[in-house]
């Protein structure tokens, strides 16, 4: 056998030309295959398809359905829709699109928001697609319009809804608002569901119960003439509405608490702890949001996004706080169930508080001290050295169990969309989020509620209830509607040995407001008890990037200001926890705002015989 | 002409005198190719000039297109293929360099990166691989024996793979798979195992499911539902292709006759100018034009073909097949997608569509088929 590594180069074109002629036959093959389909549409399917081209002057045209109205829990509107004229446009019968801009311009007057949202609609719908350019037209511009139709050949004016917002800034975070879908939204929902519907709920309910709310879009079919301009509408399907929305939110306490907040920015949960309807949620300051339903141009955009007082922020839901002293009924229940402390011994306060081989002192609020103070006193008025023992002999890792079984470090899974969790520290988290030991230090500064410990305003309302429930927890929720989505709450109930330390708990809550040392005893004169907790939580510091203002950075060095509270205290209906950023003390700026909420359902609820409230 | 038999690897082709007359001598055009593109675009305006309803501007912006477009064929004509050969692996490079820049710097538009913002011209660096791809193949199989070895086959899937890829993130799921079968052509015109074919093929076919799951945006989902069943959108996606297959179908065996068709005038026809222009003149001229029409292809990739059989070295062999076999797949993906036989990809009609980048590319493959033919000599004897 003789060796030939020559390649052999006639043998390689044979190779080619082979497989040229292979390709050649599939090209053939496929060539005819082309002429079968063709001939099958103009031969076979002639008769059918030419007929259907006679019907081609019908054009279908989808129908917007009328999106559901939100009602608050006494029927009154709270998002409606208004018949408004829309402007769209369809590019390719347009021509030049730029020219077409201008020359509305001159006309009705286009603003750069709208070119904006219009250039992005555009750039995602196909040619022949109507794409909205001005969402509500006034009369005049419809009249004008109507004078010039000649001149604008592919613009539509169309009647439409408008979404309309009759309490303006209130509950505007828990409403929320629609807007213009962008393309991010579209391309995570089905796209054939919103043909014909240029809004989608952006924020807040609107958001959340969008799939409800919008409704199925219908179908128009329209004979039109050589120029595609519509004659008569052949036949239809009716679009099906969307749902109406009833919330279990009283507009009118939602307006209170936004009142009581006045020029503070803070936040106002209320909620019923029997089945944790939420009653009001207000954060303030809040914003307008049949401006944003409107569409604001960009530069107002950025203006109300970057306002340094955030009032697109939802703080009830977003804002994360310390909650400082809230926690100490919850950490002093703990502490006597899991056998810590005996409720009834008492500690001695001298105002300061030391660990054995650690140089910091910690100290009492209060610098002379309380004195001998029990449990039910240490939360009346809020001793920090009972709660520096206490969190010693606990250590942070039983306080992190048990503070989670009362909510804190958990999402509460309110139907709101983004709502965040707080944190309630322990060894494990410590290491995981910040890659460093736990240190004891840290666990005295978490038995007052401060270091890493931060909670949002409903979640410390949902902790409260707790309390309230004596051990159920509730799931916060804002559709009234028996199929609110998820309804089970995050959580098991809390169980102890002992039942009786839930009226020990409640006790003292109650010696806050109604005890002669307690420190929101300011706002006791009410007709019937109410259990509360005050905060003053410390602002640890602030961001070095933040506009550098005086004024600004003193007044935002200021404690935070915080309340919980229930009422009746022995028979809840409304559970109400209050932060005032930079409020100052809890007890004289958050106490009196709760109280004033408190006193208000409480009265309107036993207008309506459904209450027989508890005298004191 | 003398048996071509070539001793070994390094024996050089022919260095005798070129064939043909003057046109070929001087110009490198092949008279018969180009006559037959020339018929082509004249056809194009014929039914451009319908679709754009009569208007005579935009006929005008494609003729400057089809100007620079033969210009570039000219040009690129006159290159020997010794040299393009030589030149390959340098245009690979840069084109899969300007990809990778499309995807850093590129211009959105319409939610895909497909544009390089060059000034005075947008480039997309997609249209560079549709050629430097088949290139860059039949540069690797030309420098081994054929057919070509497991190994070698192997890396020239992944030499398709990347500019593939690179694409179909854009996401341009199109041009990724045309880019792809215009390497995969030149593969298998190497003479890739037909067991070796087989073996892709079924790991394509087990792929599919993956590319549908993780690999598919959702309107890329859409586009392959509503193919199965366009009645399930007909306001959106479906609405093309019910429409444009009404107008085929309207058109009947004579058509309606030009400047004629219903359903293009009154604008049911979406994209009758770009990627349904095929609705256009099928509704117009009836199944005797479109036979015309796919016989005049016909006879353009026959023609190519001939160019790649007749090629003097495997390189040039390779290449001359692999273009012939992409505008093939170009008319077939674009006729079939028209008439409801494939799923929608925005993809135009070769040499008719309205729309410059892809047709100047197309042009300047042909302007290497001219090369390829143009610049083989004959034996000394």
């Amino acid at each position: 056998m003789s060796l030939n590594l020559l390649p052999d180069r006639t043998g390689e074109r044979r190779v080619v030309r082979a497989r040229l002629w292979i390709a050649a036959s599939m090209i053939a093959l496929l060539m005819i295959a082309l002429v079968g389909r063709i001939g099958y549409l103009q031969v076979a399917q002639y008769e059918q398809l030419s007929a259907r081209s006679q019907d081609n002057r019908i054009r279908m045209a989808p129908l917007t359905p009328t999106r559901g109205i939100i009602y608050d829990r006494q029927g009154r509107i709270l998002a409606e829709n208004r018949p408004a004229f829309r402007l769209s446009v369809i590019p390719e019968q347009a021509g030049d699109l730029s020219d077409l801009l201008g020359r509305l311009d001159a006309l009705i007057g286009v603003s750069d928001a709208e070119r904006e949202a219009f250039a992005e609609a555009q750039s995602r719908s196909r040619r022949f697609q109507e794409i909205p350019l001005k969402l509500q037209l006034t009369d005049q511009q419809v009249a004008r319009l109507a004078v010039n139709r000649h001149r604008f050949p592919g613009v539509e004016v169309r009647p439409d809804l408008n979404r309309y917002y009759p309490y303006g800034n209130s509950a505007s975070h828990v409403i929320g608002y629609v807007g213009r879908i962008n393309e991010q939204e579209l391309r995570e929902r089905d796209q054939r569901r919103y043909r014909g519907t240029s809004r989608i709920g952006k924020t807040g309910i609107e958001r959340f119960y969008e799939d409800r709310l919008r409704g199925e879009m219908g179908l128009e079919r329209i004979e039109t003439n050589a120029l595609g301009r519509s004659l008569e509408v052949i036949d239809r399907v009716p679009p099906t509405p969307g749902e109406d929305l009833h919330l279990t939110l009283d507009i009118h306490l939602q307006q209170t608490a936004e009142n009581v907040l006045g020029d503070y920015r803070g936040a106002v949960v209320a909620l019923d702890p029997r089945d944790g309807a939420v009653l009001a949620l207000a954060s303030q300051p809040g914003f307008d949001p049949n401006a944003l339903t409107q569409g604001l141009d960009r530069a107002a955009f950025q203006q109300l996004s970057e306002d340094t007082r955030q009032p697109l922020f939802n703080r009830a839901l977003r804002g994360r706080y310390p909650p400082g002293s809230i926690v100490k009924p919850f950490l002093g229940l703990s502490g006597a169930a899991a056998g810590y402390i005996n409720p009834n011994e008492p500690l001695y306060c001298n105002g300061t508080f030391e660990l054995p081989d650690v140089e910091r002192v910690w100290r009492d609020w209060r610098p002379e001290g309380h004195g001998r103070i029990d449990l039910i006193q240490a939360v009346a008025q809020s001793c920090d050295i009972y709660y520096y023992d206490l969190a010693e002999r606990m250590g942070i890792d039983a306080m992190h169990d048990w503070m989670s079984r009362f909510g804190f470090g958990r999402s509460t899974g309110v139907d709101l969309p983004g709502e965040r969790t707080g944190i309630m520290p322990s060894r494990d988290w410590k290491r995981e989020a910040l890659g460093e030991p736990w240190y004891l230090g840290e666990t005295i500064n978490t038995g007052i509620g401060q270091g890493f410990t931060l909670a949002t305003p409903l979640q410390m309302a949902a902790s409260t209830a707790i309390i309230a429930n004596r051990g159920r927890p509730i799931r916060p929720h804002l559709a009234a509607s028996a199929d609110v989505e998820p309804s089970k709450p995050i959580g098991e109930s809390v169980m102890l040995k002992n039942e009786r330390l839930w009226q020990i708990a409640i006790d003292s809550m109650v010696e806050v407001v109604h005890g002669v040392r307690g420190t929101a005893r300011a706002i006791a004169s009410s007709d019937y008890k109410i259990a509360g907790k005050t905060g003053t939580a410390q602002v640890i510091g602030i961001a070095q990037d933040e506009d550098y203002d005086e004024d600004i950075i003193a007044e935002r060095f200021h404690d935070h200001a915080l309340f919980t509270a229930f009422a009746p205290a022995n028979s809840p209906r409304i559970v109400v926890a209050v932060v005032v950023e930079n409020g100052g003390s809890g007890s004289q700026t958050a106490a009196p705002m709760a109280a004033e909420i408190i006193e208000q359902w409480l009265k309107s609820t036993n207008e309506h015989g459904d209450l027989a409230l508890e005298k004191r | 002409m003398n048996m071509a038999i070539w001793p070994s690897k390094s024996a050089n082709p022919p260095s005798g005198p070129r064939y043909g007359g003057w046109l070929q001598r001087s110009l490198h055009v092949d008279g018969v190719l180009l006559a037959l593109l020339g018929l082509l675009a004249a056809i194009g305006m014929v039914v451009l000039y319908s679709a754009f309803g009569s208007r005579m501007d935009p006929i005008q912006d494609h003729l400057v297109r089809l100007g620079v477009g033969f210009g570039l064929l000219l040009v690129v004509a006159r290159i020997p293929p010794w040299r393009l050969s030589r030149l390959t692996p340098w245009v690979f490079s840069l084109a899969l360099i300007l990809l990778i820049a499309v995807l850093v710097f590129g211009q959105v538009s319409g939610g895909a990166r497909r544009w390089l913002d060059f000034g005075i011209i947008g480039f997309q660096p997609s249209e560079l691989m549709k050629l430097a791809l088949p290139m860059m193949v039949a540069w690797i199989l030309a420098n081994g024996s054929l057919p070509a070895r497991f190994g070698r086959s192997l890396v020239i899937l992944i030499v398709i793979a990347m500019p593939a890829s690179l694409i179909g993130v854009q996401p341009d799921l199109g041009t990724a798979l045309l880019v792809g079968v215009a390497g995969v052509a030149v593969l298998f015109l190497a003479g890739l195992g037909w067991r070796f074919i087989a073996l892709i093929t079924s790991l394509l076919a087990a792929a599919l499911p993956l590319l549908w799951i993780f690999g598919m945006q959702d309107y890329q989902r859409q586009r392959v539902l509503t193919f199965l069943d366009p009645e399930r959108d007909p306001l959106g996606a479906g609405y093309n292709i019910i429409q444009s297959q009404i107008a085929i179908g309207s058109g009947g065996v004579f058509g309606k006759g030009w400047l004629n068709g219903t359903q293009a005038h009154l604008e049911f026809i979406p994209e009758r100018h770009t990627d349904f222009v095929f609705a256009v003149m099928a509704e117009e001229f009836g199944l005797l034009g479109v036979i015309a029409l796919l016989m005049l292809y016909s006879t353009i990739i026959a023609r190519s073909l001939w160019i790649a059989h007749e090629a003097q070295d495997n390189f040039s062999r390779l290449l001359a097949g692999g273009l012939a076999l992409t505008f093939f797949v170009y008319c077939f993906v674009n006729i079939g997608m028209v008439s409801g036989l494939l799923p929608v990809v925005g993809l135009p009609l070769p040499l008719i569509s309205y729309g410059g980048s892809a047709m100047v590319t197309l042009l300047t493959g042909f302007g290497i088929l001219m090369s390829i033919h143009t610049h083989r000599r004959m034996w000394p004897s």
